[in-house]
């Protein structure tokens, strides 16, 4: 698009190749323009057809060179036509890229650093890592809470990213339950096997939502009154109609798979070990939206999610299930998978739309809404992977059978991520309504020395609630009734002997790395708040000036941020503050 | 046979308990003018797309939750707007304040007065023993035609716009890093004459803190001499190519010391090429 | 074009194109700020087609580049005619009403058949296929060039078989399509609006014309010669045929800037008396007999310059012109008062109402008006007239205003002059870079970061074939003469192809190389098709 101005540097061989073999496995000619070719196309058009491949081709260059170099950058701006000063931009917008030569050839280790880590002790199992030479990147929240302490290990030089809690066997806490809906086939179903799937009951709701047609489908999730899974609690059956009713574009399904909350992990174990129902609702989505594109857009961290979802969509696409006439249903619908980098920031769904794109993943100022401008700024309805779970039930038994579980105003079941001191930590599936005291019981109680401090509700973005919550019933309204949120379906339980300024210090310093940095209440406000509880717990103690200054600066966060970031920045501050969590308790 | 004229259509607001007409597709911000009332921006300019990152210009508007940036929000029939209440006054205050805490905003005039009439207090963060972050960087001096001080910028996005696709196209610089810690820089830092920069000054022409400055100024503030009371500001025309592009040329004791134009004028938006903006030396000799 | 020449089009019109044809111009850097029009235009869904030999900056931003060899673009237009007729995307309403010749026209281009242009012009026919279909079917078009269209022998008559495009598909005379040739100088326009053009009185009325020239001479209160005086180009053959002895310059530098410039120098050198007014002690002053000190127009005087869409916009002094240097009107109201004449100390806004009394087309804009206003595009009959955003309305009117229809032109494919032989096997061709102008004396002044001298620019392939390498020193020569040159590999120029700037006249004489061979009727010469040869200057070293 532009008269791209390049500097000297040029890539090695092995670069140009790790970008090469990504742009061509998505079906992109990596080959830069023939030189003296009379013809060449290029303008605004290329520029659009290509932008979007900058996130893999930055993926690439990491994974090669364990950096990613001026003379990477170079190239991959040649072939993408992306100035070169924007793509380091984007590339220094994450936490997974790096743009300084690695001091070491090996691969990196990520520890987690927050809560659940945190007062499982994460500092050892970095200090073991250091002493078998491993070179260690402390970080955000893995999304293995469950198993904390958590490590990712980050491939270079050619080599893959690898979990290792990924290589020990799955186990569902409740394996066996006959009331679970949407963990049904969790350990049932084999998760790397079409016809296992199809053998459970897989596709019949594709099929059926075929035969009942768009409108049919919208009607129903609408009835259903499912809401939205990945924090907001949006009506789903709203935002469908509104891309529905979109003429005249084209249209995209997103699944939000960037689960980046702390102490969320619930979406990963659906993905690892349900794919299959992750590519069959997205392909119902795209029926009733009239979407032609799918787009998986998952953290970078989920090397295991990121294959077998990638070998569901495979599989389903040799089967007929994906592409031209999806199953039988009239419908053309695809699916593509984008790796996020590590930026929590880009769960945000306009600014994961920025990510996929090429851009650097800052929110977008709404309105305009995603159902009308979403990714490419066109009609998008982006989605939770849980909110798209429960769509089968709705298809297969009817929105009436699937409000029979939970409350009225919160119908169906929930996934909540179990995690800190708790006796069975992991994924639990439990109708709305069920009191969060029933909840940890089911979990085996609390642990540690048994006596329950705070629960941590909603996860970073949420809030603290006292031992004297036990009773209150995890439904939208009640939670929110009681200043609280259920959020993503973090339930972080920690007991009297934790330190909850270290955690709460840990929670305002997470924001200050998380935060875009694009308006200035949440940029400088999320650096300021956590220079004021770093004060107080080096004091500590909190005068009453900087106990009020905390209040103001949440008020701006709260009132002018652009997005959910900012607005939640404080929450779980102001909530520990407000529990006496902290600054009246005993700093170290 | 003119189609340039589109048929407005008009929408009432409210604003501040007063009724405000203006075309669709205005922004709050515009009808505020309209209203006579005055509000303070930042990162929002007429030859700009707006970015609304400021968020010093928010309102309260009935039926949000959170407060509007006015720069960008478009106005709707029946809208009703607050301006002046204490939501509106807080938030206004703390985002100039946040500003004031963490870069130097002693050339960012157009503030000065917003920061009195808000009664913002950038240093009533963090005291002796906690000093606050702040943006701390070396000037870069990289040759004759302008230099960057990045202790003095807001991170308006500005100069990012105009080097990018609202003008210039040319994307020699980006936003890069994230959070408190990004910056505008080119690609790997590289200095200006090793980058895609081509020097037309553009992004010089919209930064509103003197982040960006003509060396010219630069010069003269270093010495002292920097007067802009005693500058004549005079419109011509540019004697290169031409395209006609309008100049406003401030001269101080005989001498042009830079050189802008006009962003409301039809031929150039306000931005101009290397030539008009610093091809002028030869009018003093060389 | 079909009368008053100017561009037909706003700046906002292209913002709101749908096709554009960017046409031997790299308005990217040469006309950067009208390129930031282009660009809105892009950004508004505009397809832009680049036509030139070298995938120019601007090229780079073009849907499509079409890169044809140097001097065959009457071919490539009169292809895309015979084109847009055959698919039958002409405007057959249009042609029968407006314009005239249109038969001889079709007839003409019969012969310019799609595969037979793409081979004089190397583009694939596809692609002219292509951007003749996109011109016509696009409900608003502009076509814009700048010197790569004109500075050809038969400039004329490229510019003319554009004209033809734009009558075959109605595109011009309505907001929003148009042809817009770009000025290179920021009076150009100007001068030719206020007659500083051979044969023409301010507002492009004809010397020859007696009625015209008696109300100017009613005014002037003296006899006027209703002969047609000579171009630049003609001046010189004057010169050289002994016929012209004396010349006033007046802030032109031909002695750096004509086509074939040695022999150009020697002419002027050859002048009984040489007068030069400039703000600069250029090449040519340096050879003149008087030198007259002015001030700097834009910045040290008042007044009034013309740009490239009409507008009539101030100028007005910031500073005060130094030491002797004296504004123009004086030095020249002076010259008239030593010649026996006495025409007081006209204001700048006094001779300008003279001239507005004068001018039909400037007659609507007072000093005031244009004081106030951001400018004003001619034609501007009244005071009550807010100028003209598009020129040639009258060919949508019923009656064409009673003018007569605009005629097609036939035009012949005729390569450039001089043809490439084994002598002299490259073509080379000239243009502008971004931070530089013309010879070069103004841009001079200021260290631009981005400068780096006039190279040669050639493809890598030749440079491989004639075994030399990037930034390597090189004899470049044409039948007129040689220079040595700087070579610089660049990719963008196709094989076969070469090209420098002209902004160092005293680092390297490009003009030396270029071609006189120029346009009877525009007296512009053929400064970008000259063929040259290039030669290693050291010897190969041994066993190389
Ligand atoms: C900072 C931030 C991070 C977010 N991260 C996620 C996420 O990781 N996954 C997710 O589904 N939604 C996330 N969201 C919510 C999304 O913006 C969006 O509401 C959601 O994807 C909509 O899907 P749903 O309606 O199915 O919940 C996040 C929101 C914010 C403000
Ligand atoms: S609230 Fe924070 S994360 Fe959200 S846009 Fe603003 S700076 Fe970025
Ligand atoms: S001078 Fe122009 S090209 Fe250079 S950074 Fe500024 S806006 Fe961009
Ligand atoms: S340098 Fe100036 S224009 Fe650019 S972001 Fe900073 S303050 Fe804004
Ligand atoms: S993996 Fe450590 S808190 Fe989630
Ligand atoms: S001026 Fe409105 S957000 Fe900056």
């Amino acid at each position: 698009m532009t008269d791209i101005y390049l500097g000297a540097d040029r890539a090695t061989d092995a670069e140009a190749a790790a970008v090469d073999a990504a742009l061509r496995s998505r079906g992109v000619d990596p080959v830069v323009r023939p030189e003296t070719e009379r013809l060449y196309t290029s303008g605004t058009a290329r520029r659009r057809e290509r932008r979007h491949f900058l996130l893999p081709a930055l993926h690439a260059l990491q994974n090669e060179a364990g950096w990613i170099s001026p003379g990477g950058i170079n190239y991959v701006a040649e072939v993408l036509d992306v100035p070169p000063a924007e793509a380091f931009g984007v590339a220094t917008f994450y936490d997974l890229f790096r743009t300084e030569p690695p001091a070491h050839d090996g691969d990196t280790f990520h520890v987690c650093v927050d809560a659940a880590c945190q007062i499982a002790g994460y500092d050892d199992l970095a200090a073991s890592v250091r002493a078998a030479g491993g070179h260690v990147h402390l970080g955000p929240c893995l999304g293995q809470c469950e198993r904390a302490p958590a490590l990712f290990v980050q491939g270079a030089g050619g080599r893959p990213d690898h979990v290792p809690a990924d290589d020990e066997p799955f186990e569902l806490p409740q394996a066996g339950d006959e009331s679970l809906r949407l963990l049904r086939r969790i350990g049932v179903a084999d998760p790397e096997s079409l016809e296992s799937y199809l053998a459970h009951g897989g596709y019949r709701a594709l099929r059926r939502a075929g035969e009942m047609g768009a409108e049919a489908v919208l009607e129903a999730v609408a009835a259903s009154g499912l809401s939205g899974r990945g924090g907001a609690a949006f009506p789903t059956g709203v935002k469908w109609r509104a891309v529905a009713a979109e003429t005249g574009r084209p249209k995209h399904v997103v699944a939000n798979c960037d689960e980046s909350e702390p102490g969320t992990f619930k979406d990963r174990i659906v993905m690892e070990q349900d794919p299959f129902a992750v590519i069959e609702t997205m392909t119902i989505a795209g029926l009733a939206t009239g979407a032609q594109n799918g787009w998986i857009y998952i953290r970078g961290e989920y090397p295991l999610a990121t294959a077998r979802l990638q070998g569901a969509i495979d599989a389903a696409r040799a089967a007929g299930l994906l592409g031209k006439d999806a199953a039988g249903t009239g419908h053309d619908f695809d699916i593509a998978i984008w790796r996020g980098a590590g930026a929590y920031i880009c769960g945000e769904e306009t600014a994961l739309f920025n990510s996929l794109e090429g851009f650097r993943g800052e929110p977008r100022n709404k309105p305009p809404f995603p159902t009308t401008h979403g990714l490419f700024g066109e009609p998008t309805a982006i989605n939770n992977p849980e909110t798209l779970l429960n769509v089968l039930d709705i298809i297969l038994e009817g929105a009436d059978a699937y409000r029979t579980r939970g409350t009225e105003r919160s119908p169906g079941t929930k996934l909540l991520c179990l995690s800190g001191k708790v006796g069975r930590p992991g994924l639990y599936e439990v109708a709305f309504g069920t009191t969060l005291g029933d909840l940890l019981e089911l979990a085996g109680g609390i642990s540690g020395n048994g006596e329950l401090q705070a629960v941590l509700m909603g996860g970073a973005a949420g809030s603290f609630v006292g031992p004297d919550s036990l009773g209150l019933p995890l439904t939208l309204e009640d939670t929110r009734a009681a200043g609280t949120t259920l959020g993503s379906g973090v339930v972080m339980a920690f007991d009297t002997s934790d330190d909850m300024t270290d955690v709460v210090v840990r929670i305002a310093e997470f924001f200050r790395n998380e935060s875009c940095g694009q308006c200035v209440p949440c940029r400088v406000g999320a650096v300021r708040q956590h220079e004021t509880l770093v004060q107080m717990q080096r004091r500590g103690s909190l005068s009453p000036a900087r106990r009020a200054l905390i209040d103001e600066m949440a008020e701006v966060m709260v009132d002018a941020s652009i997005c959910g970031l900012g607005h939640t920045a404080a929450s779980a501050v102001r909530s520990a503050l407000a529990l006496g969590l902290i600054a009246s308790a005993p700093s170290r | 046979m003119t189609d340039t004229t589109i048929t407005e259509t008009a929408v009432t607001l409210t604003i501040d308990g007063q009724p405000v007409e203006v075309a669709e597709g205005s922004t709050i911000h515009s009808a505020c003018v309209e209203a006579g009332i005055e509000t303070p921006t930042l990162c929002w300019a007429e030859n700009l797309t707006p970015v609304n990152v400021c968020r010093v210009c928010v309102v309260e508007l009935e039926g949000s939750r959170a407060l509007v940036p006015s720069c960008s929000r478009q106005a709707e029939e029946g809208m009703v707007v607050q301006t002046g209440t204490p939501r509106v006054r807080h938030s206004r205050r703390m985002v100039l304040e946040f500003l004031g805490s963490g870069v130097d905003l002693s050339q960012a005039d157009d503030l000065h007065h917003w920061m009195k009439a808000y009664g913002a207090d950038p240093d009533r963060y963090g005291d002796e023993d906690h000093p606050v972050e702040r943006v701390e960087e070396p000037v870069k001096v990289q040759d004759e035609l302008y230099i960057r001080d990045y202790s003095k910028c807001v991170l308006c996005y500005k100069c990012v716009e105009a080097c990018g696709d609202d003008a210039q196209h040319t994307f020699a610089i980006a936003v890069a890093g994230r959070g408190f810690d990004a910056r505008i820089s080119t690609e790997f830092d590289v200095t200006l004459p090793d980058s895609a920069c081509v020097y037309c000054g553009n992004c010089v022409g919209v930064c509103p803190t003197g982040a960006l400055q003509f060396k010219t100024e630069y010069d003269l503030r270093e010495v002292g001499e920097w007067r802009p009371e005693d500058q004549t500001v005079t419109r011509t025309v540019c004697s290169y190519c031409g395209v006609g592009c309008n100049l406003d040329l401030h001269v101080q004791d005989e001498r042009i010391v830079k050189v802008t134009s006009p962003s409301d004028h039809s031929v150039t938006s306000g931005h101009l090429c290397i030539k008009g903006r610093f091809g002028w030396q030869y009018v003093h000799g060389e | 074009m079909f009368g008053a020449g100017g561009g037909t089009s706003s700046y906002a019109e292209v913002e709101q194109a749908d096709v554009i044809l960017l046409w031997g111009s790299n308005a990217r850097e040469a006309h950067p700020i009208f390129f930031h029009h282009v660009l809105k235009g892009l950004r508004n869904g505009a397809r832009m087609y680049a036509i030139d030999p070298r995938r120019t900056s601007s090229a780079k931003f073009a849907d499509r580049w079409l890169g044809l060899s140097v001097g065959t673009d009457i071919a490539l237009a009169n292809a895309m005619g015979r084109e847009i007729i055959h698919a039958g995307l002409h405007d057959p309403d249009f042609i029968a009403h407006s314009t005239q010749g249109f038969e001889a026209y079709a007839a003409h281009v019969e012969s310019y058949t799609l595969d037979w242009a793409a081979e004089q012009t190397g583009v694939p026919a596809e692609a002219i296929r292509e951007m003749a279909h996109a011109y016509a079917t696009a409900p608003k078009a502009q076509i814009l060039w700048t010197l790569g269209i004109t500075e050809h022998h038969n400039a004329v008559d490229n510019v003319v078989s554009l004209c033809n495009l734009a009558l075959l598909t109605g595109h011009v005379g309505r907001w929003g399509s148009g042809l817009c040739p770009l000025r290179g100088q920021n009076n150009v326009q100007g001068g030719g609006d206020m007659g500083a053009i051979p044969n023409k009185f301010p507002g492009f009325q004809d010397v020859a014309d007696d009625e015209v020239r008696a109300k100017f001479e009613a005014v002037y209160g003296t006899e006027l010669n209703g002969v047609p005086g000579k171009h630049l180009t003609l001046m010189f053959e004057a010169m050289e045929a002994g016929e012209l002895r004396a010349c006033y310059v007046i802030g032109e530098n031909p002695a750096d800037s004509e086509a074939d410039v040695e022999h150009a120098r020697k002419l002027l050198a050859g002048l009984d008396i040489l007068v030069v007014q400039d703000i600069f002690m250029t090449r040519t002053a340096e050879m003149a007999d008087v030198v007259l000190p002015a001030s700097v127009a834009w910045a040290e005087s008042e007044g009034t310059v013309t740009s490239s869409e009409r507008r009539v916009q101030r100028v007005r002094p910031a500073v005060p012109p130094p030491g002797q240097a004296r504004h123009d009107i004086d030095i020249i109201g002076e010259l008239a008062r030593r010649l026996g004449v006495s025409w007081g100390h006209p204001s700048p806004e006094e001779l300008w109402d003279e001239m507005r009394s004068l001018s039909p087309m400037h007659t609507g804009m007072s000093w005031e008006r244009l004081e106030k206003s951001g400018g004003i595009q001619w034609p501007c009959v009244s005071e009550d007239d807010p100028g003209s955003e598009f020129l040639h309305g009258w060919l949508w009117a019923d009656d064409l205003e009673g003018r007569d229809p605009a005629p097609f032109s036939v035009t012949h494919h005729a390569p450039p002059k001089e043809r490439l032989s084994d002598e002299f096997p490259l073509r080379l061709t000239t243009g502008r870079a971004l931070d530089s102008y013309n010879t070069g004396v103004q841009s001079g002044g200021y260290a631009s970061p981005i400068r780096y001298g006039d190279a040669l620019d050639i493809n890598p392939a030749d440079a491989a074939e004639l075994g030399i390498a990037d930034g390597e020193r090189v004899l470049v020569s044409s039948p007129r003469g040689s220079v040595e040159m700087d070579v610089r590999l660049q990719p963008d120029i196709p094989a076969g192809l070469t090209f420098t700037t002209f902004h160092f006249p005293e680092l390297v004489d490009a003009n030396v190389l270029t071609n006189d061979e120029w346009d009877p009727r525009s007296g512009t010469a053929e400064f970008k098709a000259a063929a040259i040869r290039i030669s290693k200057l050291e010897p190969e070293p041994a066993g190389a």
